[in-house]
């Protein structure tokens, strides 16, 4: 019943704002509905409901270790999304909030799916409602953006379809009665037909691959983070990016109970790898910085992805580094929406020395920066050493080393853009538009308090949460009997 | 009843060929359409007794992919005023030995793959695969968005193919793929929307010289 809740009250929050009339009110929803979200979903984290085992949703070890992060994450940027919009009053945000609320509400609903149809459809059920939320700018490069995401995500979706149409066909040739969650599955085990458990994998993974952003299907992320606001990123990123991770993981589970987990691990080390490389070269390319922090996503979406490939260690890695990446990455797009917002651009070329104009807004970009690079002592940095510990524990050397070898590009890259924006001297016409923009608590507050959260988890990171990350390792390996 | 079956998956499978070769939007439109018709009709045949469920899956199926997204993406190319895709990526002929080197394909790759006693004998699988390649090619191979939506309606055409082989024991599942189309309704809305604030734009830039002058 808790678990329904989850969807049911942003659920119904949406429908609220959708109805509410007055404008400059509605975005007051959001912090509303987020704080009754975070509660609902912290009472469950420290207290969590006993599960029957065949149902199809549920808050199960995964969706525990997961979800409190998600969460977090939306409490922060609905604060955030109070003052942006209120910055933004000239334009109806009604589409906006009601959409951002169905966003949260199918993220939850997602993340609790125990069944490959339920899966797939809450997350098809987030790709389009992130669509009013992208072109919120109404500008004809916003549109364009949409476009190739609905385009290109669209067909990832088809394809996730086809995958687990695939799954249910093997569960069929092997015997199924039809039961397909993922516990039905995951019994069924070596019955399930293996020509058909390949075929679904690959395809599943591309599917679920394309809406995560792993390279190849990578081409929607930098268009979509870079023409949208900052706070719609900070949420694909951190939100709607975990929900295809935690799918990925979910199906990886049944084809390791298949006895194809070699098979798939070798996949995920491969396109975990190459992601990384990708974004890594990207980087050192872009110019422009929201689109930077695209690539970033790409890379650090190829660390979980790697990570994931290296057995339970690694799952674990994977797993905190979906709460480090998540935290630190939104850091970096509000205080880059700041940014973006005095400047008046997101180029290189016309943007500089904004350590003059909006001084705390490059403050908190430049820590996030080194935050989101691995350095000490916050969040990724711990993150990404138990992933490089867990490599080496299972022998991947060859892998350790592109790994480093990527982020040290990346590292390059992102300090090439950051630093090329944060120093010298300010263009005037930045001036006169940053003059405009005022650095309110309400704008500063948010990122700074996301980046407190990456430090915490850094250096003090409880118990209980160690525990959850491990009682979903334990449910997505389970001990053979 | 197989024969049937395999009779009107043929049937989809040469009006996937029609998309490709066809320079002329309506024709894709039409092809598209008659293709969703066609795979409305399948559960109905594929059933021994009617079932309400199955009925209601094949109606809808043939209004929407029928009736309703062809009839908008009608209106669609009304307001963007294009009809035929020009200079697509991929030519006409090469996207057409494309389709049929993929259709080949796919009968070939069914074979390998193990299927159930009731399915044996019928082109399902294969079917599904060439319509899905079919659908990657309009994707991938033509510029116009129409084009593209078709291309993307195709692909989805054949994923249903496939759900066929599933609509007996996880109707659910199956049932879900109608959030595809939803999906493309989203398209085509996009497109229209898009065109007429071009429009406006393009009327307001007209009222203005006339001002001038």
């Amino acid at each position: 019943m808790k678990s329904l809740l989850l969807i049911i009250v942003p659920a119904v929050f949406a429908l609220a704002a959708a109805l509410w009339p007055d404008n400059h009110r509605r975005p007051l929803l959001l912090p509303v509905a987020a704080v009754i979200h975070t509660l609902l979903t912290l009472w469950m984290f420290f207290d969590p409901p006993v599960l029957a085992p065949d149902s199809w949703l549920g808050f199960d070890p995964l969706a525990r270790a997961v979800l409190p992060a998600v969460s977090l994450l939306f409490l922060v940027c609905a604060f955030y999304g109070v003052s942006y919009l209120r910055v933004r009053g000239e334009r109806n945000n009604r589409v906006f909030v009601a959409a951002l609320l169905a966003v949260l509400a199918l993220l939850s609903a997602g993340h609790q799916a125990r069944h490959i149809g339920l899966l797939w459809i809450f997350t098809e059920g987030v790709t389009l409602a992130a669509v009013p939320l992208l072109h919120f700018n109404g500008t004809p490069r916003a549109f364009e953006a949409t476009w190739k995401y609905l385009l290109v995500g669209g067909t990832g979706i088809a394809l996730s379809l086809l995958g687990s149409f695939c799954l249910g066909y093997a569960s069929l040739h092997g015997g199924g009665q039809g039961d397909l969650t993922f516990v039905a599955l995951m019994q069924q085990g070596e019955e399930l037909s293996r020509p058909w458990v390949l075929i679904g994998w690959l395809l599943l993974l591309v599917g679920y691959g394309t809406k995560m952003g792993l390279a190849p299907m990578h081409t929607w992320k930098p268009e979509v983070y870079g023409e949208s606001p900052g706070i719609v990123g900070a949420i694909m990123a951190g939100g709607v990016t975990s929900v295809a991770f935690t799918a990925i993981l979910r199906v990886r589970s049944v084809i390791g109970a298949a006895g194809e987990g070699a098979i798939a691990d070798q996949t995920l080390m491969a396109i975990g790898l190459f992601s990384m490389l990708v974004a890594a070269l990207f980087l050192l390319g872009t110019r422009d910085f929201k689109r930077m922090l695209a690539y970033s996503s790409v890379e650090h979406m190829g660390i979980l992805i790697f990570a994931a490939s290296l057995g339970k260690v690694g799952m674990f890695a994977a797993l905190f580094h979906v709460w480090s990446n998540g935290l630190t990455k939104s850091a970096l797009f509000l205080s880059a929406a700041n940014i973006r917002r005095a400047a008046g651009s997101s180029s290189m070329d016309d943007v500089r020395g904004m350590a003059a104009i909006t001084p705390r807004s490059a403050a908190i970009f430049v820590a996030g920066l080194f935050a989101v690079t691995a350095c000490p002592p916050f969040g990724p940095f711990f993150s990404e050493l138990k992933v490089v510990r867990a490599a080496l524990e299972t022998g991947h050397g060859g892998g350790v080393a592109m790994f480093l070898g990527c982020l040290l590009l990346a590292f390059f890259g992102l300090t090439r853009v950051v630093f090329g924006i944060v120093d010298g001297r300010p263009r005037p016409a930045a001036v006169a538009s940053g003059k405009r923009f005022v650095e309110t608590a309400g704008v500063i507050l948010p990122p700074l308090i996301l980046l407190a959260l990456s430090l915490w988890l850094g250096l003090f990171s409880p118990t209980i949460l160690h525990d959850a990350w491990s009682a979903a390792v334990a449910q997505l390996f389970p001990e053979i009997p | 009843m197989n024969s049937n079956l395999n009779l009107l998956i043929g049937l989809a499978m040469g009006l996937n060929l029609m998309a490709l070769g066809s320079s002329r939007l309506p024709t894709v439109i039409r092809s598209m359409a008659a293709q969703g018709v066609i795979l409305g009709a399948m559960p109905v045949l594929m059933e021994h007794e009617l079932d309400w469920r199955v009925l209601l899956v094949s109606l809808a199926t043939m209004a929407g992919k029928g009736w309703v997204i062809p009839s908008l993406l009608r209106r669609a190319m009304r307001t963007a005023q294009i009809d035929r895709e020009l200079e697509p990526l991929i030519g006409f002929v090469p996207s057409l030995l494309l389709g049929a080197g993929g259709t080949i394909a796919a009968l070939a790759l069914a074979q390998a793959l193990p299927l159930m006693p009731e399915h044996q004998g019928t082109l399902l699988v294969p079917g599904a695969l060439a319509t899905v390649f079919t659908g990657f090619i309009l994707l991938i191979g033509r510029n116009k968005a129409i084009s593209q939506v078709c291309g993307y309606l195709i692909l989805e055409n054949g994923i249903y193919i496939f759900g066929l082989l599933l609509i007996k024991s996880m109707p659910l599942l199956v049932e879900a793929g109608v959030l595809l189309d939803v999906t493309v309704g989203v398209f085509i809305i996009g497109i229209i929307v898009d065109r007429i604030q071009r429009a406006f734009d393009s009327l307001d830039t007209r009222k203005l010289t006339a001002l001038r002058e």
